[in-house]
């Protein structure tokens, strides 16, 4: 019988089924950081148990780690202290650390890619949301809870109940200044913020393989956003070709080797879906959200709309957000004036983001009293930047250039926004109080239009400023 | 539970902020109001819990005093990190989460019984159908929320599995 992805995947790991009627399933890479590790390493030692598979598991700091100074001990008592915790249990505990004097530090969902740990037909399971990142690469990545990255440190298992499968067909060209952001943005606009709660999304179609890696690392990110705990996309020879030499990638011949497995794991051509989405690649703008869930977006050329538009469930959540954020319906977003522009976090913190929005800075400057930032998503990736001076194209643009973290995208470190700011971002989540002020308030966007904004000092269609 | 409390290596007093942003703002909110202090069950509307994929929310709840949650829907991770802590989730249907919360509003005092077992939540002479997957009510009815020492039953299960997988036992 045709099998897809996750269901070959989900076999391969099976362990049993418990009582419960949940299946066992076996994780084959436990990702972790300092903000949900720390009770679960105590709870663990509460129990008198170990780390069942500590090559398994791996760590690195990334939340709360400020950007602009990393030198220890950090001004922040707290984040100091969840820091040294981290160190000493993995210490404690065998499990290898990517401290900061590493080389490979970096936001864990960028670093798992970029490193090769993240590899195709594997299970992954992290205590963040934005786990289902790591399907990009044919992986099935899930975001855990605390009690449970101690499960899975205590036993490398979980019990799960198994999604439903959707897939999500973008077939067609984007248009110029269309980004892979634009392309999930327009995805949860249409199937909602719970519309994949239950299932899996399987992201297909030429404009989906059309894509580089780091273009689909963006869609699966945000896949949580729309409620469907993984997503994934199958490994084809992008894929392979991005893995190829990296450090924890196998090497020579088992390479090889390693293709023809992951090629096997692949979804089968007659496989069948509980449910098929279509979305024309070339219908989609560039999206800005005007309110407080991933959802509430529009294209960039369309105005604010009024609560009387939406689904009547919908109305009164849209007319809170309105009245949070202050926006009048019916007024174009675009003009919409900024205070903070942020380029960085786990879904559009890699090199090619930071390239795109680089080349719209080039010889442009920030908007006077505007505070700009660009986090690059790990070491490697700024160092990769630095080497190709595009720190120098923000910097001379009168952005701030940073060092790798989790940043402003959700307000646990030294970045925040204070009072009402409003902060054009190229992060994920624009819950209320997300970026650090509870009043704040959040656009989501693409990092070019994070770029243009931070010039134009308001939201404005990047296609007009791009060369 | 704003972000910024996600800060710290113990849920100690993570009650204290509970929805303590909508409290500020919100005087009126049920978790300012004395009347609804000592509650033990908490009434929800839709996808409650979403962008709440902590312990610290439920932790929080916990602390503060929630043994239940009844509630039109609810964000997946949430909901499981609710059943990790032994607190049950109900779901009604939309217009009995609506006459609840008046029927609560209008009558404060009056004992609401969440009965796991039977999927049902009583008020006064009401009952209503509830649901909760079955996986959770088994974990619940059972005691055997805490997952830990469910999966480590599996004992050398769990290392064949390993072995079987070429990434782990090599290409």
């Amino acid at each position: 019988m045709a099998k897809a992805l996750l269901d070959k995947v989900w076999d391969a790991h099976t362990v049993r089924t418990l009582p419960s009627g949940q299946t066992q399933l076996f994780f084959g890479l436990h990702l972790i950081h300092e903000v949900t590790s720390p009770q679960a390493f105590q709870m663990l030692r509460e129990m008198g148990l170990r780390v069942r598979f500590p090559e398994r598991t791996f760590a690195t700091i990334d939340h709360i780690v400020p950007t602009a100074s990393q030198v220890r001990p950090f001004r922040d008592a707290l984040a100091e202290e969840m820091t040294a915790h981290l160190v000493s249990n993995c210490k404690e505990f065998g499990v290898p650390l990517f401290d900061l004097d590493s080389g490979r530090q970096g936001i864990v969902h960028i670093i798992g890619p970029e490193l090769g740990l993240t590899q195709p037909g594997m299970t992954i399971a992290c205590g963040d949301s934005h786990t289902s990142t790591h399907g990009a690469l044919g992986a099935l990545a899930f975001g855990i809870g605390t009690s449970q990255v101690r499960d899975v440190l205590a036993t490398q298992c979980l019990g799960m109940d198994k999604p439903k499968l959707r897939q999500i067909r973008v077939v067609g060209s984007l248009a110029r200044g269309v980004y892979a952001k634009d392309v999930i943005l327009a995805i949860i606009h249409r199937l909602g913020v719970k519309g994949g709660v239950g299932y899996a999304y399987e992201y297909a179609g030429s404009a989906i393989q059309a894509m580089s890696m780091e273009e689909r690392l963006t869609i699966c990110n945000m896949s949580i956003e729309g409620g469907a705990r993984v997503g994934y996309v199958n490994p084809d020879a992008t894929t392979f070709a991005y893995l190829r030499g990296r450090p924890f990638a196998p090497q020579g011949e088992a390479f090889d080797r390693a293709v023809t497995w992951w090629t096997s794991m692949a979804t089968d051509p007659d496989a069948t879906f509980d449910d098929v989405f279509h979305l024309d690649a070339a219908s989609i703008e560039p999206m800005v959200t005007w309110g407080i869930n991933p959802g509430q977006s529009v294209g960039v050329g369309e105005p604010i709309p009024h609560p009387a538009e939406a689904p009547e469930t919908d109305r009164a959540a849209w007319a809170e957000a309105l009245a949070f954020m202050s926006f009048e319906p019916g007024r174009p977003i675009v003009g919409t004036p900024i205070d903070v522009a942020f380029i960085g976090s786990c879904t559009n913190a890699r090199l090619s983001d930071l390239r795109a929005a680089a080349e719209v800075a080039r010889g442009r400057k920030v908007a006077r009293g505007l505070r700009a930032l660009v986090v690059p998503g790990s070491q490697a990736v700024a160092k990769a930047a630095e080497a190709e001076g595009l720190h120098e194209i923000f910097q001379a643009a009168g952005f701030d250039w940073r060092k790798a973290g989790c940043s402003l995208c959700l307000g646990m470190n030294e970045d925040k926004l204070t009072g009402r700011e409003i902060c054009a971002s190229s992060s994920n989540r624009n819950f209320k109080g997300r970026q650090g002020s509870p009043t704040g308030r959040t656009l989501l966007m693409s990092p070019t239009m994070v770029a243009a904004a931070a010039i134009a000092g308001e939201v404005t269609d990047v296609r007009e400023w791009l060369r | 539970m704003p972000a910024r409390y996600l800060k710290s290596v113990t849920f100690e007093g993570l009650e204290r902020h509970i929805f303590e942003d909508d409290r500020r703002h919100a005087p009126d909110h049920p978790f300012n109001h004395p009347r609804y202090h000592g509650a033990s069950i908490l009434i929800v509307g839709r996808n409650f819990g979403s962008g709440s994929s902590r312990e610290h929310a439920p932790e929080g709840l916990r602390r503060w005093g929630i043994r239940g949650l009844v509630g039109e829907s609810f964000a997946e991770i949430f909901i499981g990190n609710c059943i990790a802590l032994g607190l049950p989730c109900l779901t009604l249907a939309p217009e009995d989460v609506m006459w609840l919360m008046e029927a609560v509003a209008r009558n404060p005092e009056q004992e609401i019984v969440l009965d796991v077992e039977h999927r049902v939540v009583t008020f006064g002479d009401r009952t209503i159908p509830a649901r909760l997957a079955d996986a959770h009510h088994h974990q619940l009815v059972t005691g055997t929320w805490n997952a830990t020492g469910a999966l480590l039953e599996a004992g050398e299960a769990i290392d064949r599995v390993a072995k079987r997988l070429p990434y782990i036992s090599g290409y």
